[in-house]
């Protein structure tokens, strides 16, 4: 059984239609990645999984459906990071990691000592602990990103939905990010579900790849059988070559000759 | 959970000690001198020096405008302190969201239109004004869907519909213009324990249910997509808050009238000083509300003595100078 499955999903905003009985489903433990042209539909999906947008069709997280969970439920199910997070400037960064155990805490209640140790954990795992007393305004691109990383980690979820997590971060951090997350899924059985707008990267990390165009599938299996030039060429209106080797299936783009 | 528990308990000790400080200079200062040993034994219903005439100085003239001054300005502050958590900006005050523009049309309603009922009908229509403008912008601002920036500029529109039907009725009655105007600039005087009790169950309601969401303000100052993800409904709690802080504003301005800028400048000193997170900004900002508005009016008291000037102005002289101050030093202004 799937770790999210989501089926037949229909997504309208504003009267336009933005996604049309789209179908997918990711293992526990995989890392699905959607890649697409800008306005394909992938923000738009991960967004619907998260219960941002209404939508037709099902979101199913160990084969249960997830409409009819309560707002706390789902959140301590699914973790969603968007692509510019929203940091408070003043705030620490143990406090912004701290906010990852809202839907644990009562109305009533504070933190207790489990949800300390549960964000401690966290922070720790993703290397922010040694810098938990510092204002978020204060960090770099690269530690904003794995603040935010540590704060969807503290909800302990069992899928993270993570929009272009390596988006403004140059290749080195986006290396450091995207092994980070790669690491959570193997070894904490946590299931991904990312857009990437790399496509190198996205078929060198993901375990499959989902080519989203115009708020349909354009095709779907790993990075082999999505990224080939005819099919980059046509939804991206793109020049590349396609290689393949060690490091998997190289995507480079061309300089128009002509 | 910003500052380590020692820093806290520091930040609770200097806001008490500071109202306590505010409330001792105020009972001491003003035109008849009274002894501070007497006053204290008087206070601690010890053999005391004070003349009949004298305890009646202190205890129907000084100490209620005092614990009046201090529920209105720790109310004005919490409200301020709440609507900053709501929008998230924290150049935000319940005179943005028609809640001073519509008391002062109910306040000038009142003078105006109902002078045989008397002033006792003032601070009724006040109130009611007060919740009335910021419901209305409320509604008018949620109408075209969820977002804060359309929620002020709303708050914003109603403010000045309502100052101009305000103003028009005002105009059409020249002899009541004294009074809508000493009304509208806030005053203290003639504070009375009644009016204290009177308005003691909404401010006791109206700041737990702020206090209480604290910890809630602090998740959505993450933005609304996120809080929802992590369990959180913005909109319900928008709701409350809002809510609870337009009755704890209605309360003050009743019995004040209408006394601007502690709403901002005491939250953002508190941010200063304690941090930002909202569990400690909302209860801190009550404590030092209260102790700077009871400071303001033992200024407007005394400096004009023997008459008095309008507490409003000089929360406002005070307030203006330190709005420009936090409008320089904010990084960045969401809403």
């Amino acid at each position: 059984m799937s770790a999210v499955a989501v089926r037949d999903l229909t997504v309208d905003l504003d009267r336009t239609s933005i996604l049309h009985g789209v179908s997918c489903e990711a293992g526990s433990g995989g890392w699905l990645a959607l890649i697409g042209p800008n306005g394909a539909g992938k923000t738009t999906l991960l967004r619907a999984v998260a219960g941002l947008v209404p939508y037709r069709g099902e979101v199913l997280l160990d084969g249960v459906g997830t409409g009819s969970l309560s707002g706390r439920d789902r959140a301590r199910l699914i973790a969603y990071v968007p692509q510019e997070p929203v940091l408070p400037p003043d705030m620490t960064v143990a406090e912004y990691v701290l906010l990852g155990r809202t839907p644990y805490i009562r109305f009533l209640g504070g933190p207790g000592r489990s949800d300390r140790e549960a964000a401690d954990r966290a922070a720790g795992r993703l290397g922010v602990a040694r810098f938990s007393g510092r204002r978020l305004a204060s960090l770099s691109g690269g530690e904003r990103k794995r603040v935010v990383l540590a704060r969807a980690l503290a909800q302990e979820p069992k899928v993270m939905l993570l929009d272009e997590p390596t988006a403004s971060l140059d290749i080195g951090h986006q290396q450091q990010v995207l092994d980070l997350i790669d690491e959570l899924r193997t070894t904490g059985g946590l299931t991904v579900l990312s857009t990437l707008h790399d496509l190198t990267t996205a078929g060198q990390y993901a375990s499959q790849l989902m080519l989203l165009h115009e708020g349909r599938i354009e095709a779907a299996g790993t990075a082999a059988e999505v990224l080939t030039e005819e099919r980059i060429g046509r939804v991206y209106a793109a020049h590349v070559c396609v290689t393949t080797g060690a490091d998997g299936t190289i995507v480079t783009p061309l300089r128009e000759r002509g | 959970m910003n500052a380590s528990p020692r820093r806290t308990v520091a930040a609770y000790l200097i806001a008490a000690a500071f109202l306590v400080a505010a409330m001792g200079v105020s009972a001491l200062v003003g035109a008849a001198d009274l002894n501070p040993w007497a006053i204290l034994s008087a206070l601690l219903h010890l053999p005391s020096s004070l003349d009949p005439l004298d305890r009646a100085v202190l205890f129907q003239i000084r100490l209620p405008r005092i614990v009046l001054g201090a529920m209105v300005g720790g109310l004005l502050a919490v409200a301020g302190a709440g609507y900053q958590g709501v929008f998230r900006n924290p150049l935000v005050d319940s005179g943005m969201l028609g809640a001073s523009a519509g008391a002062g049309l109910g306040a000038t309603i009142a003078i105006v239109y109902l002078p045989g009922i008397g002033p006792a009908a003032v601070p009724v229509a006040a109130f009611a004004g007060s919740l009335g403008g910021v419901a209305v912008a409320y509604l008018a601002g949620t109408a075209g869907g969820p977002g804060t920036a359309t929620l002020l500029l709303a708050g914003v529109a109603v403010s000045m519909f309502l100052t101009a039907v305000q103003t028009y009725v005002q105009q059409r009655s020249a002899s009541d213009l004294q009074q809508v105007y000493s009304w509208l600039l806030g005053s203290l005087s003639g504070a009375t324990w009644q009016q204290a009790l009177e308005i003691l169950p909404y401010s006791a309601v109206s700041v737990a249910i702020v206090l209480l969401h604290g910890r809630q303000l602090d998740v959505l100052s993450v933005g609304d997509d996120e809080a929802r993800t992590l369990g959180v409904h913005p909109g319900r709690i928008r709701l409350i808050v809002i809510a609870a802080c337009a009755l704890a504003a209605a309360s003050a301005v009743a019995v004040s009238g209408l006394i601007g800028f502690v709403g901002i400048v005491v939250p953002h000193i508190v941010r200063r000083l304690a941090g930002t997170s909202y569990q400690l900004v909302l209860p801190l900002s009550f404590l030092a509300g209260a102790g700077f508005l009871v400071l303001a009016d033992t200024l407007a008291r005394t400096v004009l003595s023997p008459a008095e000037l309008p507490i409003g102005v000089v929360t406002a002289l005070v307030g203006s100078p330190v709005f420009i101050w936090i409008l320089r030093s904010t990084r960045s202004v969401r809403t």
